[in-house]
Order: C-alpha cells, then sequence, then structure tokens
C-alpha cells in the first residue's frame, strides 16, 4: 500500500544521489513540487529521464542536480530553447551534462517495455536517420517470421518514478484524467514511486470504469501538493499557465537571473507555495 | 482588388489549402498547427486533426502553446496515451499527413531539429526529434512548412533529425520505406514539390510579388524551377480573416 508521506520526507526517503529518475507528464501534470524539493534537497549526479525536458529539467540541470539526461525532445514548448540544458550540453554549466537520446516513439515503447517487464522495445522506426550513428543504444532486431528489420531500445526501468495526478483516496489510489502521457508505463516500470496529486479525497468519483487509475498497491508514496503542477496544468483542476512559459525565456536566458530566480521561488520555499496556483476540484 | 497580406500569412493559408477535408493529419506545434486549424475552419471542417500528445479529431478555438495544451484535450473525440498514438495511430498506418516544421532543410527534404555543428560539441543544441523521425516514414504523405533564408535552407545537413527523401533521393525506396514522404514544402516564398523522377524538391509556384531571385538569395543550394511554375493564388478575404482572427484569439489566451 502506498504511504501518505509529506514531499520532504517522500523526497528524503526515496531519491537518492546518483538514482535512475523519470519525472513524466506530457505537457500535462508535470510534478513540478516534486522537482523543486530534490533541488532544494540538493540530490546530485542523477539520470533525468523524460521524452520532454522542458522547465522542470531545465531547473534542476541548471542548479546541478544531473549528470545525465535521456529524452527525446528538449525544449520550451511553443517558446524556443530549454537555456539552462543548453548551458550544460554547450558550455558545461554548471556542469557536464551527458546526453542519450532518442525519439519520442522510442521512448514512450521503452516506457511500455518497462512496465511489461520486458528487457527491450521494438517499433518500425529510426529509419533513414542519423540518432542510431551517435546513440549505440538503438540497434536492430530481423523479425523472426518475415525478417523485417526493426529498431530496438533499451526497456526503461527507473530506480524512481515521479508524476503528479489529480486526486487519491484515503486508501491511496489515485486517478488521472485528460492527457495522461506515459504516467501510467513510468509507474508500473519503476523500482519506487512517488504520486503527488492535487487533493485527497473520501471517494475517487471516477468517471468511468475505464478511467485511468493506479491502484495504491502500485505506488510507494502518495503526497497530496494542490497546485503541484504549475506551470503546467491539472484537468479540471487550473489551466496551463502559458505566460509562465513565455516569461521563463527571459528569466533563464542568463545564468543569473535563473538563479535569483531560484533562489526567490524555490530553495526559500517550500511544497506549499504551490498552493496558490491550485484551482477548485472540477466535480463535487 | 487586391488584400495587403504578410509571406508569414502567405505561408499559412498556402499550407492550410494543401490538406483535404478526409485528411486525418497528425498536427505539429507552431506554424504546421496554426495551417491545420486555419483548414479546419475554412474548407476541411472535417479533417481529423492529432497531437502526439494523444488528442484525436481535436478542434482548439485557439492555437495551442504547446503540444498537449488543454483545449486539445477538452475539444478532442477522445484522448489516448502517449505510447498507444505512436504505436496504434502513427505507427499502424491510420496517418494520411504528418504536418512538420523545422529548423533546417535540405534539397530533398531532409529535416534537422537536432544539432548545428558536430553532435558532440554542438554549436548550436536544438530541440531534436520528439515526433518526427517516426512521422516522417509512417504517415502515408509529408507536408512541410518553413520560412526560407540562408540558416534554414542548406545545401549539406550537420545531421538528418527525419529523413525526406534521402541524401540522394533514393534512400525511401532503398530502406523498403513504402509512404511518399514530403510532397509538398510550403514557404514565404514559394511552393516546393519533389521533382518525380529525382525528387529533388523543385519550386511549382510562386507566391504574388516574389521574385525569382528572392528564392535564390534566400536558398543554400540553387533550387529548380519547373518548367510550368505558376503564380500562387492570392489570399482572399476570407482565409485573411479566419487566420487574423485565430491569431488574435490565441495571443489574448496565451497572455503573452
Amino acid at each position: 500500500m502506498a504511504k501518505f508521506l509529506d514531499l520532504a520526507t517522500a523526497v528524503a526517503e526515496m531519491v537518492h544521489d546518483g538514482d535512475v529518475l523519470a519525472l513524466e507528464g506530457f505537457t500535462h501534470l508535470i510534478p513540478f513540487a516534486a522537482g523543486h524539493e530534490i533541488i532544494r534537497q540538493k540530490r546530485r549526479n542523477l539520470t533525468l529521464i523524460r521524452m520532454t525536458p522542458d522547465l522542470i529539467y531545465d531547473q534542476m540541470i541548471g542548479m546541478g542536480c544531473a549528470s545525465k539526461l535521456v529524452f527525446s525532445w528538449g525544449g520550451n514548448p511553443g517558446v524556443g530553447s530549454t537555456h539552462r540544458i543548453r548551458d550544460a550540453v554547450e558550455n558545461q554549466w554548471p556542469q557536464p551534462l551527458a546526453l542519450e537520446e532518442h525519439s519520442h516513439a522510442a521512448m514512450a515503447n521503452a516506457y511500455e517495455a518497462g512496465a511489461a517487464n520486458l528487457p527491450f522495445a521494438m517499433l518500425r522506426g529510426y529509419i533513414g536517420v542519423d540518432l542510431p550513428k551517435v546513440n549505440p543504444q538503438i540497434r536492430k532486431i530481423a523479425c523472426p517470421y518475415t525478417g523485417e528489420e526493426l529498431a530496438t531500445v533499451p526497456a526503461i526501468r527507473p530506480d524512481v518514478g515521479i508524476v503528479h495526478a489529480l486526486r487519491a483516496d484515503r486508501e491511496g489510489n489515485v486517478l488521472l484524467e485528460g492527457i495522461t502521457g506515459c504516467q501510467k508505463e513510468v509507474v508500473l516500470a519503476s523500482r519506487r514511486t512517488i504520486v503527488t496529486v492535487e487533493e485527497i479525497v473520501d471517494d475517487l468519483r471516477a468517471p468511468s470504469p475505464n478511467s485511468v487509475i493506479l491502484p495504491s498497491w502500485t505506488i510507494g508514496a502518495v503526497v497530496a501538493v494542490p497546485g503541484g503542477a504549475h506551470p503546467s496544468y491539472a484537468h479540471g483542476y487550473y489551466k496551463r499557465d502559458n505566460s509562465f512559459y513565455i516569461a521563463w525565456d527571459k528569466i533563464s536566458r542568463e545564468r543569473e537571473s535563473f538563479l535569483a530566480w531560484m533562489e526567490e521561488n524555490v530553495m526559500r520555499k517550500g511544497p506549499e507555495a504551490f498552493a496558490a496556483h491550485a484551482g477548485k476540484r472540477a466535480a463535487s | 482588388m487586391s488584400l495587403a497580406f504578410t509571406p508569414n500569412e502567405m505561408m499559412t493559408i498556402a499550407a492550410a489549402r494543401a490538406l483535404r477535408n478526409e485528411d486525418v493529419c497528425f498536427v505539429g506545434i507552431g506554424a504546421p498547427s496554426a495551417a491545420c486549424n486555419l483548414a479546419r475552419m475554412t474548407h476541411a471542417p472535417d479533417i481529423t486533426l492529432i497531437y502526439e500528445s494523444g488528442t484525436i479529431a481535436t478542434k482548439p478555438n485557439v492555437l495551442p502553446l504547446s503540444i498537449g495544451d488543454g483545449e486539445l484535450c477538452d475539444t478532442a473525440l477522445t484522448t489516448v496515451p502517449v505510447p498507444e498514438m505512436f504505436r496504434y495511430w502513427l505507427q499502424g498506418g491510420r496517418i494520411t499527413v504528418g504536418f512538420l516544421g523545422g529548423a533546417q532543410i535540405d534539397r530533398f527534404a531532409n529535416l534537422n531539429t537536432t544539432v548545428v555543428g558536430d553532435y558532440h560539441k554542438p554549436k548550436v543544441r536544438l530541440p531534436g526529434g520528439g515526433g518526427a523521425p517516426e512521422i516522417a516514414t509512417n504517415c502515408r504523405e509529408i507536408f512541410i512548412i518553413m520560412a526560407m533564408g540562408k540558416r534554414a535552407f542548406i545545401d549539406t545537413l550537420p545531421f538528418i533529425t527525419s529523413m525526406g527523401h534521402g541524401v540522394t533521393g533514393r534512400e525511401r525506396r532503398a530502406l523498403g520505406v513504402k509512404s511518399l514522404g514530403p510532397t509538398r514544402l510550403i514557404t514565404d516564398l514559394c511552393l516546393f514539390e519533389p521533382d518525380p523522377e529525382t525528387k529533388e524538391m523543385t519550386v511549382v509556384s510562386i507566391h504574388p510579388g516574389v521574385t525569382r531571385e528572392q528564392i535564390l538569395e534566400n536558398c543554400g543550394w540553387t533550387p529548380a524551377f519547373a518548367a510550368e511554375a505558376i503564380e500562387t493564388r492570392a489570399p482572399d478575404a476570407i482565409e485573411l480573416e479566419v487566420l487574423r482572427d485565430i491569431q488574435a484569439r490565441t495571443k489574448a489566451a496565451h497572455g503573452g
């Protein structure tokens, strides 16, 4: 069964220096509060996995938490570059960052393979492109029935998977709705898991028998952090703060303005600061 | 009477016109998204727009800033998980048109969105491929929208993120890829289509007021012009009005 912990305790217990972490959320439900707690606790030499390392990994990498990034698209969506990730790759600031680069299709398949307890994922992909020349993890296999050549990538099995969901019930069962990305796969592929939620309720009020629900016994820790996905969003609770994504371009462009913002808004604050962004729940 | 319009408006409108009402289109963010929604709001109301975040048959009223804005999910017929999107819908062969943008392109419509310079010591680190490497080969055909310029239209790409017609124009067939690849390249100055034999992207239509010299000046290789190259039809009043309305709504919604 999932334990109900506060965020600082959950991160202290589950996230260690040198761990392989996946914080997922495809534009929606990005676990910003958990990422900030990892920054505050000064974890180092993490391998960070994420299909779309956008602002949260820009912040973690800029604050020196990571030595390796596994990803398929790194940018500030619709705005431009993630300047801190670029600074790490182009100038090794604040430290060198090794890259393992994939396509979205490959990473989505690799998470699914991890959840399915398979050693690798297979796809009809990477055809005629240069990525396999620079990423030796991308290999090929011949179909045993037709001989067709298909691409393979290793399954993703993180030490810790961290996602943000809409709500949990008192037993720690968790509900997601809307764009659910590969969160279910990440939770089921990871050795340890932290799920932050908007609220803890008596009844999940699952909208359909087919709703995306992660049973309590698949989760390590459930943590209530209202607003914890801001500036991304929580379906039915609050909208994506697109103006913050636009503002981040300027904040993150220079090291000084980035560090000043992180000091003010992350290092000197706690998860309760996210409550200011929390919205009302959709249905009650 | 002719209407005033910008090169970017001409590009978006020309791109929208390329889409058909019956298309199932995998939409890239940015310029492709503007073109696809303009098509849906004008001549192609039944077009199925799919974003890689999992939203199928979405009908956003404002253009999303990201590939997964809530507006896309709220207005979709259904939203599926991301692994399912790439496996069943894209790899499953359900998509007729993949609509891509890019940072750099070559004469065979290969795209680079990964790095400028050496991969391991990049001069500029770009976002990477995202969905594009598999979109490029798993959709029936590919449309590309990009503004011209010598830093974007270059002779030899430093990195091939997604395959167009390959480095010699013959790679798709050699690699056993059955889809058509890039069939249209829509720019702010002209329209390209692949030569039926060589697959080199060839200018087939020049936008009103644009000269051949301008196209040459903004292209890193010497592009071929089709013998029967025509002038692109100028935007009409409805196309411009709908496009400007979406963009005004979008700007207001994003608060940028």
